[in-house]
């Protein structure tokens, strides 16, 4: 983020931080959680290879590609 | 022909009145003839709306069975990818990106012959109320273009509005198909979460997105909802069960002895005056169609704002990491020797847009350890509160209502410095995404101060969407009666057709 931006959050944290931070009025010991509103669980599908993807079509958006792969810029080495 | 409903238009094309092709020019002439005063489409596919058109008006020739919207336009939100298709979900960090495949809400639209036209406008990630988060301008109420169209799916509800299409998908996280159908003056349906399948829906809280369909008619709407809902195999959230059968419910319209309740907290104080008339005056349109109006208080729903702007950033600041500038999208400052980490850092400084980077902090900061059990977590509990609300609100109503926005559209402009005020369109709609449940806005007249739409809420149970779609229609017929032009008749002229 630039230095304006961050000027401009720090004051808006505080504000949106006190609104919402209501929810432990009523958030007591004996609430159950709620992650997800539909209760499902293990969901899989059935082990068979479909086609996906080519290697082709999955670097069609890539800012950069070298031999067939994702080129990024350098991960290790720095100070 | 452009102004007619979906269903009319479907009419045309089975009777022979019109072609497919003559009906898919038309709109892309409506469009060139308002867009540049609107603004709702980000990229248009004439050539592959003309193929499908083709296609369709070729089958039909051959006396081939054809679905009921086949050859009929639609306009796609710009977070449904499209192979093929520039895809940005309204962020320059996505811009000029061509998906490699198609949502599967998509790849039903196509195998029912429906014409998708292009991409509307929205929000950036769908994060907003009014399309001004936008990175590539908002989007202009047709009522008014100095106004806002709603949010996030501004470009879709205006496009509906505007005659530029009859149809649209939209998605609603917070609210984000309904507000802006409400203050657009047209229908849109956030189904049952998990009754439309997410996959390739660009994920914003992936607990709280679902994909749903925006019309003028509440026929149309449930066309639309039975062409795109279904189990899918590659949504895990994806409901396996049969499809509500909505559009049934939208035909016969029947409310005699359904059981209508009032939530309590979601009208009063902070709603504009014309909304609450407006409501009131619904209501005693639905009593009169043979429905008992009651009322039902669910406590928490005073919570529910503030549990959804912990839940929602949350979720989204693990989502938007995927935008890490490797694999698609924008890359800044790949120079030799810059790191992979100075890169992500440069690429989202420039790439996502204030609102976007206001929400990922605040949902890093809400999971973070040592906030995480009074941000997030009591944000969670109240979760269970608000649909512990409507579990007991439900055991006595068939269906819930409240007006579906506290204001008319605003002025553009006119909230974007203030983050709360924004939030607060949301107010009524955010209860039913954070129980996972269906809702449906369709528009109850104009506010007589300002002479803008008004929208009225419609809250089913979950995997009831055809209550909602009975109790729509009811109404919708009601104030046909009284109106005797739809309420869209009443939009002033933009290019000289109204």
């Amino acid at each position: 983020m630039t230095d304006s931006e961050l000027d401009h959050l720090a004051t808006e944290m505080d504000v949106i931080l006190n609104a919402v931070a209501r929810v432990q009025e009523v958030a007591t010991a004996d609430i159950k959680p709620t992650s997800h509103p539909v209760p499902i669980s293990n969901i899989t599908r059935p082990d068979v290879v479909v086609p996906s993807l080519t290697s082709e079509q999955a670097l069609s958006g890539a800012p950069a590609k070298e031999d067939g792969r994702f080129r990024v810029p350098q991960i290790l080495g720095e100070e | 022909m452009i102004t007619r409903s979906a269903y009319e238009m479907s009419q045309a094309l089975g009777s022979g009145e019109i072609t497919s092709v003559a009906l898919t020019q038309q709109h892309f002439d409506r469009i060139a003839q308002v867009d540049a005063d609107v603004h709702a489409f980000l990229y248009l596919d004439h050539e592959g709306a003309m193929a499908q058109a083709r296609a369709v008006d070729t089958a039909r020739a051959n006396g081939e069975k054809v679905g009921p919207l086949a050859g009929v336009p639609l306009a796609l939100k710009d977070v449904m990818v499209q192979k093929g298709i520039p895809t940005t979900a309204g962020s320059k960090i996505l811009e000029g990106w061509r998906p490699p495949y198609d949502a599967t809400l998509v790849t039903k639209l196509k195998d029912a012959g429906v014409v998708i036209l292009g991409k509307t406008n929205m929000d950036e990630f769908a994060m907003g109320s009014s399309t001004e988060n936008s990175a590539y301008g908002p989007t202009h109420n047709p009522w008014d273009l100095t106004r806002i169209p709603g949010g996030s799916g501004g470009g879709s509800s205006a496009a509906i509005a505007a005659f530029e299409a009859p149809l649209a998908i939209g998605t609603d996280t917070g609210g984000s198909i309904r507000q802006p159908a409400a203050v657009t003056g047209t229908v849109g349906v956030k189904p049952t979460y998990g009754g439309v399948s997410r996959y390739g829906l660009i994920a914003f809280s992936s607990s709280l997105d679902q994909a749903g369909p925006c019309a003028r008619t509440v026929l149309d709407a449930a066309l639309l909802h039975e062409v795109i809902a279904g189990h899918d195999v590659k949504d895990a959230t994806s409901i396996n069960a049969p499809v509500p059968q909505v559009v049934k419910a939208a035909k016969s319209g029947e409310v005699k002895g359904m059981k209508i309740g009032v939530v309590k907290e979601l009208n009063g104080d902070g709603y504009q005056a014309g909304v609450r008339s407006r409501f009131e005056e619904s209501l005693e349109l639905l009593a009169k169609a043979g429905a008992e109006i009651i009322e039902v208080s669910c406590p928490n729903f005073e919570y529910a704002l503030a549990a959804y702007y912990l839940i929602a950033p949350s979720e989204c600041s693990s989502n938007l990491a995927r935008f890490d500038a490797m694999r698609y999208g924008l890359r800044v400052g790949d120079d030799e020797g810059v790191s992979a980490e100075l890169v992500m850092n440069l690429t989202r400084e420039v790439g996502l847009g204030r609102e976007v980077k206001r929400r990922i902090i605040l949902g890093a900061y809400a999971l973070s350890s040592g906030y995480y059990d009074a941000y997030y977590g009591s944000a969670q509990k109240v979760r269970t509160l608000i649909i512990q609300d409507f579990d007991r609100a439900f055991a006595s109503a068939d269906v819930l209502v409240s007006p579906t926005s506290p204001t008319t559209a605003f002025k553009i402009g006119d909230k974007v410095d203030d983050p709360l005020a924004m939030y607060l369109n949301d107010i009524a709609t955010i209860p039913v995404n954070m129980a996972g449940i269906c809702g449906m806005s369709l528009p109850s007249g104009l506010a007589p101060e300002d002479g803008l739409p008004v929208g009225f809420q419609i809250m089913a149970p979950a995997m009831q969407d055809q209550r909602m779609y009975s109790v729509g229609a009811a109404l919708e017929a009601e104030l046909l009666t009284k109106w005797g032009a739809p309420l869209l008749s009443q939009i002033p002229a933009l290019g000289g057709i109204k």
